[in-house]
């Protein structure tokens, strides 16, 4: 098919990836490969500074895994000890608003970890770099399972509150709606066999999701309000005391923290993958 | 320009020369809507309430249904490959092929689909505007669809990972679709969303053929 393996766009970098021997700058690898790119690599990757070689990156991760999962339990243990305890029950709500606390960061968490697919898909469209479509591909599950955790938890919340589980609203449904991009972008991971294809592939299917979500947000607060508007979400983000305000911002910490340490779990050991891959297929090439 | 036109004729007369063509996308569309009675219930007021939805739904459906066809015949046999080399720009080859795929798929569903309305308990007065949401918003659908359909290009189990892509896109356009479609029915105001429908299917023309043509070039490698 096509012109195979030579061409600039085809050109792939896992060899590089799998060896280890990653040139600081990408400047000498792009070099025969697309002049416009060797124009800006330099600089724009310079600034990402060394952390784009994969071969000092898998040092940083490991070290930095350790250092995320710490914060993370450290947060979570004092954010849940405010939460449960410290913080004052909800005057109207009573207790139940403390769900609010693993609610909220979920559900920024959602957001954030979408947020962090595209630009990470954007960066390796862009400068064709493997350790940002690995970066993506990472963040897929997580963000997915903290938008799960978003929905439940909401869910849960809504029983008491508004007396059902579920209301179509319009927040909701765009959430809902998320999860559901979420799930079709690792399905394409997951159906592309190889794996430079398969980042490109996600790679648009990100971007074009990231311009429908504002649409399918709009939308959807439209339609809900058409058919119903008396379930308001309550709206006291920044009129909220300070002895509630900082077990909700430990937890949002704590819970980026997490994710933060299982991204870089995942994207050590797809790198590792992606090297045993290599192998196996230059061994397989050497076998008569 | 020649060449577009060519090849709008070309995959059209495919389509209605192959596969049923223009009838079977309209018949798939029919069944649907023939079933939702027998699921629902014959209660002429709950289809009434439930018509618009089920109307867009079921277009819905089958312009999912015949997308995995836009380019997965020609990437089979290598006619997509010989597309890519002509001069004609990749961007211009997808929206000829959207354009076919409208007009075999989605035009049937426009000039036909208001006839199913009074199985829906809808009233005659109906008709005119279901086929005015239809014109107004199958564009989108053929043109996001293209954009999943360029995405699995050449992948198994195809036709799933098209609905897994599709389906979340095509939210808003469900939503106005059934809005506006509600709103004639109801007699309210349906001009808003309407030209709401209208602005996403110029929106998707504005991105999908670029992103479809992206898609296309990443996997026929």
């Amino acid at each position: 098919m096509g012109g195979g393996r030579g061409t600039a766009r085809q050109y792939d970098l896992t060899p590089h990836l799998a060896s280890g021997q990653f040139p600081h700058r990408f400047g000498c690898v792009f070099k025969k490969v697309d002049q416009r790119i060797v124009t800006h690599a330099p600089t724009v990757l310079g600034q990402l500074h060394g952390l784009a070689n994969p071969h000092r990156f898998m040092g940083f991760a490991s070290a930095a895994t350790p250092w995320c999962m710490a914060l993370a339990g450290t947060l979570l243990i004092a954010g849940l000890y405010g939460a449960l305890f410290a913080a004052p029950a909800d005057y109207q709500q009573g207790d139940s608003a403390r769900i609010m606390y693993v609610h909220v960061p979920a559900a920024w968490l959602a957001m954030a970890g979408y947020s962090g697919i595209v630009i990470a898909s954007a960066i390796g469209l862009i400068f064709k770099h493997p350790l940002a479509d690995t970066a993506a591909k990472s963040m897929a599950l997580p963000g997915a399972v903290f938008t799960a955790l978003a929905l439940i938890t909401g869910s849960l919340w809504g029983k008491p509150t508004w007396g059902t589980f579920w209301v179509w609203d319009a927040r909701l449904t765009s959430v809902l709606v998320l999860l559901f991009l979420y799930v079709g972008y690792m399905a394409i991971w997951e159906a592309i066999e190889e794996p430079t294809r398969a980042a490109r592939a996600a790679a648009i299917l990100a971007l074009v999701g990231a311009v429908n979500v504002p649409i399918i947000h709009y939308s959807v607060e439209w339609w809900s309000t058409l058919h119903q508007g008396t379930s308001v979400l309550r709206k006291d983000g920044p009129s909220m005391p300070w002895s509630m305000l900082w077990p909700l911002l430990s937890m949002a910490f704590a819970y980026q923290a997490l994710f933060a340490g299982i991204v870089l779990v995942r994207m050590r050991s797809e790198i590792l993958e992606r090297r045993l891959r290599t192998r196996r297929l230059s061994l397989g090439e050497e076998a008569p | 320009m020649r060449a577009f036109w060519g090849l709008v004729w070309r995959d059209t007369v495919l389509a209605a020369r192959i596969g049923g063509g223009f009838g079977l996308g309209f018949g798939f569309f029919a069944l649907v809507i023939a079933l939702v009675p027998l699921g629902v219930g014959p209660d002429p007021e709950t289809l009434r309430q439930a018509a618009p939805g089920l109307l867009w739904l079921a277009a819905i459906l089958s312009v999912l249904i015949s997308l995995d066809r836009l380019f997965q015949a020609d990437f089979e046999d290598g006619t997509l490959d010989i597309l890519r080399l002509s001069p004609m720009p990749l961007e211009l080859m997808v929206l000829a092929k959207v354009l076919a795929h409208w007009l075999t798929a989605c035009l049937p569903l426009v000039l036909a689909g208001p006839l199913l309305c009074p199985i829906l308990g809808l009233p005659v007065e109906a008709m005119v505007p279901t086929g005015l949401t239809l014109l107004a918003g199958t564009p989108a659908l053929s043109l996001i669809g293209a954009i999943g359909a360029a995405l699995s290009v050449g992948v198994r189990r195809g036709g799933l990972l098209i609905a897994a892509i599709c389906l979340p896109l095509f939210a808003p356009t469900l939503i106005f679709g059934a809005g506006a479609l509600k709103a004639a029915v109801d007699g309210t105001e349906m001009l808003t969303p309407l030209v709401l429908l209208a602005a996403q299917s110029l929106f998707a023309l504005a991105i999908a053929p670029w992103a479809a043509a992206g898609a296309l070039r990443v996997n026929m490698t």
